[in-house]
């Protein structure tokens, strides 16, 4: 008995001994050899633990970042995944994330990145430059059909990535181009021990579907996925691995869980965190604002005004040429939508603050060009803001040879009736109010407008490829402060050259300037010497109104008031840009225990 | 008697609120698409009989709305007591046709100066609810009067047919007849709403309207007219003119479908109701005629909106109008049954 006792000793000893000696071989292997380099926030320190419940306007339509484009998925993947250099959304300017620091060479045609060291994937999987190398090698892989692939494509030529160490890469630009460290901002860094296999195999678009385990998914986010319910819920967990830390030195996320709940419509959202079962609000409307703010004292939570935001709301008139497509009844009306002062009458008809008023409660700022007063780096403040004219507009229409009958219609040169319809997505209510009031300032013109609502898809359809609409009331909303994410818009061969599309050279001597001056500042590395430049942009777009503005909504966001380190900001997303930061007060958590 | 004599109470107001609709421009104050800025949602004018100095007057007058600034809510008013504005009658103001043709300015309502009636308040641009409500309602009306002559039209010759032929044509006619009576109406107005353009102009969205909520409402006059002509046919007087030697149309024209016509005027009693709920279900879901045109359902439409909902309480006016319409209707229906002696439907 008392041998089978002392042989049961030995072998305790020997189990727990070889147990401990593996934990510390282990532990000496990954760490002893790198030392993790965390990042040291400076953000509020806050106690860790609870959950965080967000509303998602509809649920996501892929957990893959190669093939993301709804604004769904995008959001809930910026919080699993991480990027080399981040733009920060509270200054708007770069700052360093997996990339500890980075150097630009004097041509400005190379960026020499040195990674963070010893950090891991939340799968516990390290991450180093070849995991960088891969992720780039798929974003500009043709096959992918990434979304990401046209912003690292300078003047046709992909961005390279070179190896230098297992920290350390080197991308090179065949160009130099102005802030280029601003385009690795959201480009997700992909394990490669995950996701090579799939690569080979060209499976790559069908993994990490909304199916795929939780377990098979890993990423450099602050959060990881834990469950995925279809038609509810996604809920994310804190990703243990995560390499920011607060001041501290207590390991980022603060919260435990990050949920999102799929609610599909805005009032559906405003009322459920009316209710509190949301914590934070991202982004609603000024009608729902309106009617939460009235109710802010005797509940607790707390509603945020951030001013205007990136979204240029405008109103611009099919300048296609449009000999080759059979739409002789669109043709004619180019007569009138090509004439300057044409343009320049209905701009000077528009009721930006009837628009700013009665569309937006007054919760938006109206516009005369085309960069909102919320970029504060690159508005050009000397822009002219003419105050509405029913008279200066009847003036420029009689010198453009228009005049009007005894009914008051406006007729052409050639006694045609001036009618056209305005296309809206239908389902932007704010677009299509919008659209009603600038047809009444143009009935008191004598035309006569129709608002012709249109499914978006239809719509854009109608933009981009049939030209098949008179004149349409559009947004382009970008996600970036940068000019350089509009050299589609103003280049005369750009993509989205919404009024004018598919010109091999411009079609004006105005949009001709233009183009020079976009490539221009798209090589100039300076930001003042780019700043003037782009300053002209706006002043013709001014001038000669391709586009309209007419008014940008303020972002409107909302916390309880137990959300701590909640700094809400103007760009896109609002309020969780910043969410491994946000924690749940302790007061609220002691409550929900 | 008594019933003679409630059927007359009903046909009074219905008569009534047809006229009021159908000339919205005189008895509107306001043009329909005419916007006041200043004034988004604005509540019903009040109409006031004593001044602030405590003194009656005869005739009621008004105050201007004036935005308050105290308050931390978007579009918030009060009266403004500095001046008042007495109601006058038969006052000059937009232009309308009246039935589309005959030009006139002639308003019934109206108050002295700047300061604007709204009856039933205004909405997100201004515009006044009351006249929004009454041309709404010409819309609204006309497509359920046209929708269901167009029905009864195809309801009675098809049902006809059928009842007399019998055989073949009877089995065919009702076969269809009983698809589209087991049809979900609603998926089936979306579903042709769905075939046809979107870019229209809103006489065509009307005109299109008419007809597709008229084209589906036929199967059950039809039903009910074959039923009818199936027991006249064989009635003895129908028999004697055949023996005469009458011909087939003589014999529906003259013999049979007269009986028919007491069952298609109570059908129609039921089917424009219905044809307006039909008519204000596709305009709220956004089907239907487009801004800035008004009619009851888009008008209705705004109440989509949680924060109009409980924020505004007069943009529900148009809901409570619609019951009387609808109840006056429904009695209406019923006095017919009664006065011509057609069994309960």
């Amino acid at each position: 008995m008392t041998r089978l006792l002392k042989c049961g000793w030995v072998c305790v000893i020997t189990v727990f001994g070889t147990v401990l000696l593996t934990v510390a071989a282990s532990w000496s292997a990954t760490t002893a050899l790198v030392k993790e380099e965390l990042l040291t926030t400076t953000s509020g320190i806050g106690p860790s633990g609870g959950r965080l419940v967000v509303a998602l306007r509809a649920e996501p339509k892929t957990l893959n970042p190669l093939t993301a484009t709804d604004a769904p998925s995008r959001e809930v993947l910026g919080r699993l995944h991480a990027d080399l250099i981040h733009i920060n959304r509270g200054t708007q300017k770069t700052e360093a994330a997996l990339a500890r620091s980075w150097k630009v060479s004097p041509d400005g045609r190379s960026y020499t990145l040195e990674l963070r060291r010893g950090i891991r994937f939340s799968d516990g999987q390290p991450f180093d430059a070849d995991d960088v190398v891969f992720s780039f090698q798929v974003y500009l892989d043709d096959n992918v059909h990434s979304p990401q692939r046209d912003l690292l494509v300078i003047k046709n030529k992909p961005i390279t990535v070179v190896k230098i160490d297992s920290y350390t890469v080197r991308f090179n630009l065949a160009e130099p181009y102005a802030a280029a460290e601003r385009l690795f901002d959201s480009v997700a860094i992909l394990p490669r021990h995950l996701l090579e296999t799939a690569y080979k195999q060209r499976e790559l678009a069908q993994t990490w579907n909304l199916a795929t385990s939780p377990a098979q998914m890993a990423g450099l986010g602050a959060f990881r996925l834990k469950e995925y319910v279809a038609g509810q819920r996604v809920v994310l967990e804190k990703n243990p691995y995560y390499w920011k830390q607060d001041s501290r030195h207590n390991r980022l996320p603060h919260v435990n869980e990050l949920v999102f709940l799929f609610v599909p419509s805005e009032d559906a959202q405003a009322l459920r965190f009316q209710a509190g079962e949301t914590d934070i609000l991202n982004r609603i409307g000024a009608d729902n604002y309106g009617s939460l703010v009235a109710q802010q004292q005797n509940r607790r939570f707390k509603l945020y005004d951030l001013g205007p935001g990136l979204e240029d709301n405008f109103l611009f008139f099919n300048l296609n040429d449009l000999s080759n497509k059979s739409l002789p009844q669109i043709a004619r009306k180019q007569e009138w939508f090509r004439n300057l002062k044409f343009r320049q009458a209905v701009s000077a008809a528009a009721d930006r603050e009837g628009i700013v008023r009665l569309v937006y409660q007054g919760r938006a700022t109206p516009l005369w060009g085309n960069v909102t007063p919320g970029n504060r780096l690159w508005l050009d403040t000397a822009l002219p803001h003419p105050s509405r004219s029913l008279e200066r507009a009847r003036q420029l229409l009689r010198e453009a040879g228009f005049s009007w009958m005894p009914d008051g219609a406006l007729i052409d040169a050639l006694g045609q009736r001036v009618e056209f319809t305005i296309a809206v997505s239908s389902s932007n209510a704010q677009r299509s109010k919008m659209a009603t009031i600038v047809q009444d300032d143009l009935k008191q013109l004598g035309m006569k407008v129709q608002v012709v609502p249109l499914d978006f898809r239809a719509l854009v359809d109608r933009l981009l490829k049939s030209s098949d609409y008179e004149a349409c009331m559009f947004s382009i909303g970008s996600g970036d402060a940068d000019p350089n994410g509009e050299m589609n818009v103003w280049m005369s061969n750009g993509s989205t050259h919404l009024w004018d599309l598919g010109r091999s050279k411009p079609a004006t001597p105005w949009e001709s300037e233009m183009d020079q001056l976009m490539e221009q500042q798209l090589t100039t590395l300076k930001y003042t010497a780019r700043k003037k430049l782009y300053d002209r942009v706006q002043e013709i777009v001014a001038e000669d109104l391709p586009i309209i503005p007419l008014a940008s909504p303020n972002i409107l966001v909302g916390a309880k008031s137990s959300v701590g380190n909640f700094q809400p900001a103007i760009l896109d997303p609002y309020t969780l840009w910043n969410a491994d930061e946000l924690y749940v007060n302790s007061d609220a958590l002691a409550q929900v225990r | 008697m008594k019933k003679r004599a409630r059927f007359r109470w009903v046909l009074a107001p219905v008569a009534a609120f047809h006229v009021l609709i159908l000339c919205p421009g005189f008895f509107a104050p306001y043009d329909y698409a005419e916007q006041n800025r200043e004034l988004p949602f604005a509540p019903p004018t009040r109409l006031h009989f004593v001044d602030t100095l405590g003194s009656w007057h005869f005739r009621p007058f008004v105050y201007r709305w004036s935005a308050r600034e105290d308050v931390f809510a978007a579009y918030a008013y009060q009266e403004d007591r500095a001046r008042s504005y007495p109601l006058r009658f038969f006052v000059q103001g937009a232009r309308y046709r009246i039935a589309g043709i005959i030009p006139s300015s002639w308003h019934l309502l109206g108050a002295d100066g700047e300061a604007p009636v709204f009856l039933f308040g205004t909405d997100n641009f201004g515009r006044d609810q009351f006249s929004r409500f009454l041309y709404g309602g010409r819309i609204s009306l006309l497509a359920g009067l046209l929708a269901a002559l167009i029905s009864l039209t195809v309801g009675g010759v098809l049902g006809g047919l059928s009842g007399f032929y019998g055989k073949w044509p009877d089995s065919v006619i009702m076969r269809i007849a009983e698809l589209f009576l087991t049809l979900p109406w609603l998926y089936l107005l979306f579903a042709v709403r769905a075939f046809l353009p979107l870019a229209i102009s809103p006489q065509q969205a009307f005109l299109l309207l008419v007809l597709v909520i008229g084209s589906i409402g036929w199967a059950k006059p039809a039903r009910l007219v074959r039923g009818l002509v199936l027991s006249v046919r064989e009635r003895p007087f129908v028999l004697a003119a055949r023996g005469f030697g009458a011909s087939d149309i003589y014999l529906l024209r003259r013999h049979i479908l007269p009986e028919a016509y007491s069952v298609l005027l109570t059908q129609a009693a039921i089917l424009v109701p219905q044809f307006i709920l039909a008519e204000v279900t596709l305009s709220f879901l956004g089907l239907g005629v487009a801004e800035p045109a008004p009619s009851w359902g888009n008008l209705l439409s705004n109440l989509q909106k949680v924060n109009v909902l409980t924020s505004y309480w007069w943009m529900a006016i148009p809901a409570l109008a619609l019951i009387p319409v609808f109840l006056g209707y429904h009695w209406l229906a019923e006095g017919l049954q009664a006065k011509l002696g057609v069994a309960p439907l």
